[in-house]
Order: C-alpha cells, then sequence, then structure tokens
C-alpha cells in the first residue's frame, strides 16, 4: 500500500542535501572538537562552521548558541538552568508559563514546583491558544524568575507574537524563554526583533536528523548548567559534541532560511483547502487553535464531536494515511489532551481530535487523496463511536 | 473456511505464543492482516491481565516483526457494560458467573468485529484452538480441536452463523507442540500466555475483594445449615462459595462438608455430605444453537459443564428457542448455576447454554 505521511509537526525525514552535509563527519572527520591533534581540529571547525552558521541565521553571536541533543533537552536547560540561577542569585522562586506550553516545558516546571520551592502562574489563553496580552504585566510578580511561553503549538498550530511580552520582560530584567521548536521550522527567526532572550530549536522538525537541537542563550542571561562535566558548550552542556548531527542541523537550519519563504507560500494553500474541506464537509467539526493566518502554515487541527480520535488514527493509517491526535494513545487509554481541556473543549469534544500536517514536499495530490477518503472514515468511526 | 485471497484481517494479538502464531500464519497465506489489541476496562488496583503492559510491548513486538501494523483500541466502557457489570450482577444474583463468555460474545466477537470493519476488514481471527468447518448444506460448524487438552470450543459455544462466517481459526486443528514449532520456525520468540485469562479485570485471586467494593451487600454473612436445616455455623457471603467445593466451609463432621446448594432467599448455604453431591439434571437458559434453529425434538450428546471437564452423555430436551432441560447418564458433583452447559455431538459443538439455579 502506497502510504502518505501527514504528520511533519512529529517529525520530518532528512533532506538529501543535509545527509550529504553530514556524511564526511562520521567517518572521515570524526575527530573530537576538544582533542589537541588535527583530527580534533577538523571537528572543531565544523563545530564552529555550524555554530556562525546558526547564529547568523538568528542574528545572534555564535557564543550565544548551545548545541543540545534536541529541542526537549533545550527547553530543560534553558527552564531549569535560568530558574536555578535566578533562585540562586536573588531568591526568586515565581515561574510565569501558559497554561498550553509542550511537556518538556510543562513537566520541568512541574518538578521545580514539587521538589525546589518554586511557584508557578498561567497566562490566561483564550480558546484558540492566543494568550491574553493585555494582562501579562499582572501576572508579573516581583520575584517572578521565568517567563516561557511557546512561539508555536503543536498541538493547535497557533503562533503567539511574543514581542511585546518580551519587551516588557526585558523593560524588568526578567529573563524570557520560548519554545520555537514548531515555529522556527517554518518561520526566520531573529533574535532581536523577537526580544526574547532563550529559544529552543530541535532540528528534527525541519527536515534535519533526530538527536540535535540548540538553545539560544542571549549575552547575559544567567543560567546553571543541567548536565555537568566538561567545558564543552560554553560550560552550559558537557558531552562531546555530537558534530555529524550538529553540522546537519546548520545545514537544515539554513535550508529554512534560503527556502522557508517558497515553502510557506506552496503549503498555506493546501492547509487552507484542508480546513476550508473539513468545516464544510464533515458535520459536527471544529477547527482547534487560531484562524488560518495566526497559525502554522502546515498546520490544521480539529476537533469532531462523539468520535474516538484514537480509532479515527488507526483507520486512516489502515487506509495509508498517517495523521496524529492530541488524545492518541499507543496503549488503547485515550485521555482528552490537556491542551484541548486547558482551551475549554468539552470531552466529547477533545477525545475526537485529529491533526494533519503537511510537509514541504506534501503534493497537491497527495492532499485530494486524503481528503477523498476522510468523511467516509470519519463516518464509519463514528458510526461505532458511542 | 479460507476468506478471499488478499482479504483484509484483524487479529486478536494478546502477545502469546497462539495468536501470535495465528497472525503469522495469516500473514504467510498473504492477507493483509492488522494486529489488534483491545484496551479492556480493569480494576483500579490492577492493569486488566488480558491486556497488561507487558502483554502490550509482546504483541508490538510480535507485530513489528511480522512487519503488521499493530493498534491498541479502547474497548474499557463496552468491556464494563457487557461484561463486568454482569458479573456483578450474576453475584448478586446468587449465581457463578463465566465473565469470558460475555467477552467472547459482547467484545471479541461483536466489539471487535464493528471495530474491524471500520478498519476495513471484513474478517477476524484470533488464536483459539477450534475449527470451523462448511457443512453439506451450507451452514457453518463450530469443531472441537481434536486435543482435548487444548480445544477451546467451550468458550466459543456462544457463537452464531453470522459471527462464525467472518471468522477465521488459522490454529484450527493444530496441537500445541505443532504451534510451538511454527512459532520456532518463523522465528517468534514467545512465551505461552493464554489467550485469556478468567477474570482478568480483578486483581489475582481478589474478586471477593472487588465485589464487596463495587457492592456489599453482596458478600453478607447468613448460616450455613444442612440439608435438614440445621444450621451449623455462619457464612461471610455466598458469593464465596460453588456447588461442590469442600475447603473453606469451616465445618466439622464426621465426613467432609460439601456446598450443596445456595439458598437465596434465605442467604443460606446449604452443606451435606458427598453421596448427598451431585444431579444428574438440570436446566440451561439463553442456549445458543451453532446452526441457528432449535432442534425440535430431544437428541442424545454429550454435555461439558466446564471448560476443562469431560464430556458427559446424556438427553437434551430443547423448550422454545433458548431454554433445554439436560438429562445426564450419570451424576455430576459440580454443576454450578451460572457456568456453562456446552453440547457436543462427536466432533462438532451444537451450542450451549447457561446452568440455572434450580431444576423444573
Amino acid at each position: 500500500m502506497n502510504r502518505i505521511y501527514l504528520d511533519y509537526a512529529a517529525t520530518t525525514p532528512v533532506d538529501e542535501r543535509v545527509i550529504d552535509a553530514m556524511l564526511p563527519y562520521f567517518k572521515e572527520h570524526f575527530g573530537n572538537p576538544s582533542s589537541v591533534h588535527r583530527f580534533g581540529q577538523e571537528g572543531e571547525k565544523a563545530l564552529d562552521d555550524s555554530r556562525r552558521s546558526i547564529a547568523g541565521n538568528l542574528g545572534a553571536s555564535p557564543s550565544e548558541i548551545i548545541f543540545t541533543s534536541c529541542g526537549s533537552e533545550s527547553d530543560n536547560l534553558a527552564i531549569r538552568g535560568a530558574a536555578f540561577a535566578r533562585q540562586e542569585n536573588f531568591g526568586y522562586k515565581h515561574l510565569l508559563i501558559s497554561p498550553i506550553e509542550h511537556p518538556a516545558v510543562q513537566a520541568t516546571v512541574d518538578q521545580l514546583v514539587s521538589l525546589h520551592g518554586f511557584e508557578v502562574s498561567y497566562l490566561p489563553v483564550d480558546q484558540s491558544g492566543l494568550v491574553d496580552q493585555g494582562k501579562f504585566k499582572e501576572y508579573l510578580r516581583e520575584d517572578t524568575a521565568l517567563v516561557s511561553i511557546m512561539a508555536a503549538n503543536n498541538e493547535i498550530g497557533t503562533i503567539n507574537n511574543l514581542s511585546d511580552i518580551a519587551g516588557i520582560c526585558r523593560g524588568r530584567g526578567i529573563p524570557i524563554h520560548t519554545d520555537a521548536v514548531q515555529y522556527a521550522a517554518h518561520h526566520e527567526v531573529n533574535v532581536d526583533i523577537l526580544g526574547v532572550d532563550l529559544i529552543s530549536l530541535g532540528a528534527h522538525k525541519f527536515y534535519g536528523p533526530k538527536g540535535v537541537g540548540v538553545l539560544y542563550v542571549r549575552s547575559g542571561t544567567d543560567l546553571l548548567p543541567s548536565q555537568t562535566g566538561g567545558s564543552q558548550e560554553f560550560g552550559l552542556r558537557a558531552a562531546t559534541e555530537n558534530i555529524p548531527l550538529i553540522v546537519g542541523m546548520a545545514k537544515a537550519f539554513y535550508l529554512v532560511q534560503e527556502e522557508g519563504l517558497a515553502r510557506r507560500e506552496r503549503l498555506i494553500p493546501l492547509r487552507n483547502q484542508i480546513i476550508d474541506f473539513v468545516l464544510e464537509e464533515i458535520p459536527n467539526s471544529q477547527l482547534t487553535g487560531a484562524e488560518p493566518s495566526k497559525r502554522l502554515p502546515n498546520h490544521t487541527s480539529f476537533v469532531f464531536e462523539n468520535l474516538d480520535g484514537n480509532l479515527l488514527i488507526q483507520v486512516l493509517d489502515s487506509e495509508g494515511f498517517a495523521c496524529s491526535s492530541g488524545s492518541a494513545c499507543k496503549t488503547g487509554d485515550p485521555k482528552p489532551s490537556s491542551v484541548l481541556t486547558s482551551l475549554g473543549y468539552a470531552p466529547e469534544w477533545a477525545l475526537g481530535s485529529l491533526r494533519v500536517t503537511l510537509g514541504k514536499d506534501t503534493t497537491r495530490n497527495e492532499v485530494d487523496q486524503f481528503l477523498g477518503i476522510l468523511p467516509g472514515a470519519i463516518k464509519r468511526v463514528r458510526e461505532v463511536s458511542r | 473456511m479460507n476468506p478471499p485471497a488478499g482479504s483484509r484481517i484483524v487479529v486478536g494479538m494478546s502477545g502469546g505464543v497462539d495468536s501470535s502464531v495465528a497472525a503469522a500464519l495469516l500473514k504467510d497465506q498473504g492477507y493483509d492482516v492488522i494486529g489488534v489489541m483491545l484496551r479492556l476496562w480493569s480494576d483500579s488496583n490492577t492493569e486488566n491481565r488480558c491486556c497488561a503492559p507487558d502483554a502490550q510491548l509482546e504483541a508490538r513486538r510480535i507485530a513489528g516483526q511480522l512487519d503488521i501494523p499493530f493498534y491498541v483500541i479502547d474497548a474499557q466502557d463496552a468491556f464494563y457494560q457487557a461484561v463486568v457489570q454482569p458479573f456483578i450482577d450474576g453475584y448478586a444474583g446468587g449465581i457463578t458467573p463465566n465473565p469470558c463468555l460475555n467477552c467472547n460474545r459482547q467484545i471479541r466477537w461483536k466489539f471487535l468485529r464493528s471495530r474491524a470493519k471500520a478498519l476495513g476488514a471484513e474478517y477476524i481471527s484470533t488464536g483459539h484452538y477450534a475449527r470451523i468447518k462448511i457443512s453439506k448444506n451450507g451452514s457453518y460448524q463450530l469443531l472441537k480441536n481434536p486435543d482435548p487438552d487444548k480445544d477451546q470450543s467451550y468458550f466459543l459455544h456462544v457463537l452464531t452463523q453470522d459471527d462464525l462466517s467472518w471468522t477465521v481459526f488459522p490454529l484450527a486443528d493444530l496441537s500445541k507442540p505443532e504451534v510451538r514449532q511454527l512459532a520456532r520456525d518463523y522465528g517468534l520468540a514467545v512465551a505461552d500466555r493464554p489467550d485469556s485469562q478468567d477474570l482478568c479485570f480483578v486483581g489475582q485471586d481478589n474478586y471477593r475483594g472487588f465485589l464487596r467494593e463495587v457492592d456489599p451487600s453482596i458478600l453478607k454473612p447468613g448460616s450455613i445449615v444442612d440439608l435438614d436445616g440445621v444450621v451449623l455455623g455462619e457464612h461471610q457471603g455466598l458469593a464465596e462459595f460453588t456447588i461442590g467445593q469442600r475447603k473453606g466451609l469451616g465445618i466439622a463432621g464426621p465426613e467432609p462438608y460439601y456446598v450443596i446448594e445456595k439458598d437465596i432467599a434465605n442467604n443460606a448455604l446449604i452443606i451435606g455430605f458427598k453421596n448427598k453431591l451431585g444431579r444428574m439434571s438440570f436446566n440451561a437458559e439463553d442456549v445458543n444453537w451453532i446452526s441457528g434453529e432449535s432442534p425440535t425434538d430431544p437428541f442424545n450428546a454429550n454435555i461439558r459443564i466446564r471448560y476443562k471437564s469431560k464430556a458427559v452423555p446424556g438427553k437434551i430436551t430443547p423448550h422454545g428457542n433458548n431454554l433445554a432441560h439436560i438429562e445426564l447418564t450419570e451424576s455430576l458433583p459440580d454443576i454450578t448455576p451460572g457456568q456453562a452447559a456446552v453440547f457436543y455431538q462427536d466432533q462438532i459443538c451444537l451450542g450451549g447454554g447457561i446452568i440455572q439455579r434450580k431444576a423444573l
């Protein structure tokens, strides 16, 4: 069976050009950048070039780029590192986040609260996942250690413009982090325009390899390392650098900058085609997340009333279409997604969620094929759902 | 009975050797196989043993090895309605219910079939040891597996002609050693794992605790009396006992006492000596005739009153569509209301019903 992948927000295939860039660093140039000899120097050069490339694309300086193993690790380092530094330096213990953060942020904050004496507040979001910028100041405290608001939500695709919030934080000297793992896979990021102090990126969302990420750390932002050991990555992340993956990430990120606009222009009509079709053709359906102009260019997400979302994913897979759902669960025990619950969806809607995310090589024909089978699949699943 | 070549078949996988080999055989025969495990309800103190995390991992691993899709489908609500609630009600009504029968009928067949259809499959398959044959008149027959130790037709007597028309039992007549050998031939490293586990939804040996939790009134203390009504002691709840039970009575006598009968109206447990135990006749209700039609005249058959017990010859007199009176040629000590009596002629399973509480 010809399988069609429509789950690019989960992960993407590695671009051929990225593979070509990485290959020499597995075997030919395998040196450890910390070594004194020529082998090591080759590795160090690749590391340095990659760091410069990513810094250049972000409008940052190379010393502000920390390579990690993934977006989740970047989130962990940012949240834990900044929170601990602020606690250590000033005794601050207040964290401000949104209720729809990625688990890498939410669970890290939960641990800081339960084990390390921190307190958390949640900046309200509307039903589309947009944060209430007008109320932001009211939620800041004298002892706010860190603010973290995601740039674009993985589950509902909503993009939050953080410039104003970041400006307020900078005015008060409060570090602000954003998980931009989804956002930066589609949009150019300039650290001065965005204005935040800490940015998490993950390569596998933009046709880079899995197992490598970046944390941008604005110069002057104090962090405690969460992984201790050698002095790699400016003492913030001990580990022998994974040169091939780092090279791959730099290449993939460069390609986002080069091709991002063209990718977006091609994807937006396909995305809108799906949204228009579903809302028109599928009874009792809703778009989750923001309206098209405020969401990721490849991202559609829906809820269908009284439908077993897990079964829908399985049925679609059995027809050759790989999609995702906020409540999807491999162990057959679906719970309404915490994001949809936070946004106010009742369980009979939240359990029936579907996320369809497109990739740079998704064709109109693939979208047409998908939309051709979707109404029938939903009808069959609804017939057997309670 | 073989589905048309290339048909899509959903196989219920438990992670054990039987259903794994069933899936491997179908895949080998060129079918479009999808592995499915149903997520069943369980008491909050335990994992359901038919879909425990390690069973899921095993099934997922086997599916990966066979390169077939594998999905775990949520059946928790349906399982509670169709299996757990009747189990509680059965004990409340004084019988010893057999939840596996309801599970087979309502969950493993009806529910799974509905999901299989949504997945585009017209057939379902399991690792049961039993065979389906099309008879000369075109109807489906359920046949025993020749190995009396492995034969699982007892639990399958609830299936209908319609059920059998879209069911595939790849293990059919195979013996357990043959299935194990097939597992080796396919390179499947799987341990034995029963395809179904008695009382999978409560903790091991804890159905009493479960009943106490859901409905304390099910286990009320009452009198233990002899056949003359003389009170010999107290019991902690009739649900703790089953007909023919000897252990756990705690009453001393010149010879061992056995549970003869439960007097639900008086909440009394009637006990007696071994010579009082045993009945030669009983009624069955909820009778399913696999042929789809109730025989009109009394007929002789072999009757099995427990999964592992040997079949005993007897005469079956059908009353209407789903009642039957059964007279055995010998007295059996453990005819238990709530359990199934299943009827056989030679290799053919004719159907069966639930043993009623009182003889006519």
